[in-house]
């Protein structure tokens, strides 16, 4: 058995996404790869949350529908999730407060028993679980060590009474191969920036994008790192430029509406030519829409955020090497070419636990371009690339202004109509400049059957669900992964050979789609999803036969 | 470097007679004196937002960045939090500090970050032409409120002092050696410093007769005590006839925010291998 689903389900409260977590690394440890989606409610106590697990001999980046196993901490869980189940007895359930063909154990009186947290019914049950899956104790010692720091003595010996109750129910192999670690999509952005020399992460508290303010402010010590929660999003994005004119790289992060608030910040990056990187972890809108649950809506609000015309870079990472990659190239652009790079995530993906192969992912080489001393600074110099060489505070030997308002190469503001064109052009010119930069990385990805003449094309977390797809079925897919300056020459390419094209998307009115069509590209049919649900891969293919008919 | 080299190139737009000179002068003449004190010029920033206050760093020939409405506060929080040697001096108008971003300014206060916000306070928007700000008094006539303000002004001192001010000041641009003193207080200060300068827009607003006939300099005021400094700040409410008090109503000291980030020396943390041991722990 090497390609197996486990959801674990309760309510709100009952610690379902570190359950999820903890089972993606025990895994993880038998050296399987995984991807556990989170789905969960905006509420505190209550609800019904649940995550599945899927884990697999080879890279997975989506869920399936059906499940193998099902642990379930309420009754609810069991009456939803039941039907997913391929063997209906594979049920594990607190038979204190649900019944189900399978195996119950009484969770709710072993935690009593022990004066224990509700919460802490996850270990026993896990107990029960790897046991029941024929799971070695130690494998599972060791994920608990790894991953609970309050009250492991207490969580330990909670687990080792479900082992009493387990019965074999399905074996789960362990494979001969590289152990990966299993983290979220947040937490792999977050290394990213720190590897490319993060100095500073500023943030307001957004669904789904916080994990990386929460990860970020735990490690920040570790890399001298300063993490600030300020009062909104504007002092967010404006207090990073402080940074950024400080010469500190720096990053922020946020939703939907969270960026709305950004935006005059994001104008000002683009005319005082300030670097910064903008995470922005997509739910569905317009407003609060729904925060805990998953879109790809705000594609053309980031294409076209903030007013005015100047050069941004948007990148939209598929899965855990890409996310890192891709963040690690976010800074560097950002910095070389001093303009507003923004990472374009979702809830699927940055909520999301993958497993992550860090030695598959080559290094950058990206540098600043230095002021070289010869003549007297000028932060705004007009150079030919339209990249103005930067020096830092504070240099005794420069003075650097910057500024909102138009301004000539010193940095004083002007209304004169030809240091206005001028600015305008330079910009121009650095956008050219970008785009030509740009071509040594793969912008637009390929995978499946690359000759094939069917294409699914995808855009972020649907990369995982299209290839899979794609590769049972023989299909091509086609992922823009820079999606601005828009990679016209590689997307072009990536078109050889194709005369079908399916765009899949997670948002009402195929917002690719729509950016596609400006350079006079077309799609022949459109899969859309906006219920806030990342796609399944048996979803998809059901989705996808329809759409071919 | 003196008062000359401090000048740019720009030519200066301001209206003749109008109270923002005053603080450029002593502000310049500040920043010639602050030498004196082993600060560096080259480790001065100015920052500014938008109205005609904000023009004063296109005058002044030292590292600047002229920010956008509302937001001096932030942009200097940033800078400030980014090099702590920096001496980081906001300036901003009443409708940039007091009105689009006044929560920016309530929380640098509770933060205690060691930055100068010099506000330009003349109590009208001048640069979109006459309208009312948050410190015009009732019933005040200008463009967007023809029959009068229907609102009271607010006391932006009293306001600084409940949010966690460590120094409080009020100047006027009638009174320029009172301004260099206040600025340069202001500006030694360790912690987040204030000055409300009665600054006049001759053209829009102009408040100098008025001015002239009730401000007073505080003497013999403790400004320890944060008693004495609500009961001098409450004597004038920005709104009714009294007299007005400037000079330093209140200071005292408290750490600051910038100084409780741990630094290791970002040089001596080797990155790659930290990031592995991360990894390692969520096998």
């Amino acid at each position: 058995m090497n390609n197996f689903s486990v959801l674990i389900g309760g309510k709100a409260g009952d610690g379902i996404n570190q359950a999820g977590l903890l089972l993606a690394r025990l895994f993880s440890q038998l050296g399987y790869r995984i991807y556990t989606y989170f789905d969960y409610p905006s509420l505190i106590r209550g609800g019904h949350n649940f995550s599945i697990i899927r884990a697999s001999q080879n890279k997975v980046a989506t869920h399936e529908e059906k499940i193998d196993f099902l642990l379930a901490l309420n009754k609810e869980t069991v009456n939803l999730h039941k039907n997913r189940l391929k063997t209906p007895s594979y049920i594990i359930c607190d038979s204190d407060t649900a019944q189900a063909e399978g195996l119950g154990i009484n969770l709710t009186k072993m935690i009593k028993e022990e004066n224990a947290a509700s919460v802490m019914r996850n270990s026993p049950l896990l107990r029960a679980f790897s046991k029941s899956a024929g799971i070695r104790w130690g494998v599972l010692e060791k994920v608990l060590r790894n991953s609970i720091s309050r009250d492991i003595d207490l969580n330990l010996k909670l687990a080792l009474k479900g082992y009493n109750k387990a019965k074999e129910l399905l074996k789960i192999e362990s494979l001969e191969q590289t152990l990966l670690p299993a983290l979220s999509g947040n937490e792999i952005i977050a290394l990213g920036l720190i590897k490319a020399g993060l100095k500073a992460y500023i943030a307001y508290p957004m669904t789904p994008s916080s994990g990386i303010l929460h990860f970020l402010a735990k490690i920040a010590d570790e890399f001298d790192l300063k993490v600030i929660h300020p009062e909104n999003e504007i002092a967010v994005i404006l207090m990073a430029l402080g940074f950024s004119y400080a010469g500190e790289k720096a990053a922020v992060g946020t939703s939907g509406g969270g960026f709305d608030l950004m935006n005059e910040g994001i104008s000002l990056s683009g005319m005082a030519e300030l670097p910064i990187v903008i995470i922005i972890a997509q739910r569905p809108g317009p407003s609060t829409g729904v925060p805990t649950y998953t879109a790809q809506a705000d594609l053309h609000s980031v294409l076209n955020a903030g007013h005015g015309e100047f050069v941004r870079f948007v990148v939209s990472p598929g899965d855990a090497e890409e996310a890192y990659f891709c963040s690690q190239v976010a800074l560097k652009i950002s910095w070389k070419f001093q303009i507003p790079s923004i990472i374009l995530a979702d809830k699927a993906l940055s909520e999301g636990i993958y497993s992550f192969d860090i030695d598959s992912i080559e290094e950058l080489k990206e540098e600043p371009v230095l002021w070289n001393r010869k003549a007297p600074y000028r932060r705004y110099l007009d150079t030919e690339t339209g990249i103005s060489p930067l020096t830092f505070l504070s240099d005794k030997e420069a003075i650097i202004k910057v500024n909102s308002y138009a301004h000539d190469e010193f940095g004083i503001t002007t209304e004169k109509h030809s240091k206005i064109k001028k600015l305008q052009d330079k910009y121009i010119r650095k956008e050219k400049n970008l785009a030509k930069d740009l071509e040594k990385y793969e912008t637009v990805k390929v995978y499946g059957n690359k000759s094939a003449s069917l294409a699914l094309l995808c855009w972020g977390s649907n990369k995982g669900v299209c290839v899979e797809l794609a590769e049972s079925l023989g299909l091509k897919v086609i992922q823009p992964v820079v999606l601005s300056p828009f990679p016209v020459r590689q997307f072009c390419e990536a078109l050889n050979g194709v005369k079908r094209i399916v765009s899949v998307e997670n948002n009402a009115t195929a917002q690719l789609v729509r950016l596609i069509n400006q350079y006079g590209f077309r799609v022949d049919e459109k899969i859309l999803k906006y219920d806030g649900r990342p796609f399944s891969l048996d979803e998809l293919e059901a989705e996808f036969e329809k759409a071919i008919k | 470097m003196n008062s000359k080299q401090l000048t740019t190139y720009a030519e200066n737009t301001w209206c003749p007679g109008c109270g923002n000179f005053a603080v450029l002068n002593a502000i310049k003449a500040v920043f010639n004196s602050l030498q004196e004190e082993d600060i560096l010029l080259e480790n001065i920033v100015l920052v500014s937002g938008i109205g005609c206050h904000a023009k004063i760093v296109d005058y002044i020939n030292l590292n600047s960045f002229y920010s956008i409405h509302g937001r001096v506060t932030p942009v200097a929080e940033g800078i400030k939090t980014a090099n702590s040697k920096l001496k980081v001096i906001g300036f901003a108008g009443d409708g940039d500090a007091y009105g689009e971003g006044l929560e920016h300014l309530i929380f640098a206060d509770k933060r205690n970050i060691d930055i100068t916000m010099i506000i330009h306070n003349n109590r009208v928007y001048g640069l979109t032409t006459g309208q009312y700000t948050p410190t015009s008094p009732l019933g005040f006539k200008g463009r967007s409120t023809p029959t009068g303000t229907k609102e009271f002004p607010l006391n932006p001192l009293g306001l600084m002092l409940e949010s966690g001010a460590t120094f409080i000041a009020r100047g006027s641009s009638h009174g320029l050696e009172l301004l260099k003193r206040i600025f340069k207080e202001a500006i030694m200060h360790k912690g987040f410093s204030l000055v409300d300068v009665l600054q006049v827009c001759v053209t829009f607003f102009n408040m100098y007769e008025y001015y002239n006939k009730h401000v007073y300099e505080l003497k013999e005021h403790d400004s320890q005590k944060c008693d004495e400094a609500l009961k001098k700040i409450r004597e004038w409410d920005y709104n009714s006839d009294a007299p007005i008090a400037v000079g330093t109503f209140y200071k005292r000291e408290k750490p600051a925010f910038e100084d409780k980030f741990l630094k290791h020396g970002a040089e001596t943390i080797d990155k790659e291998s930290k990031i592995k041991q991360i990894l390692e722990k969520t096998i």
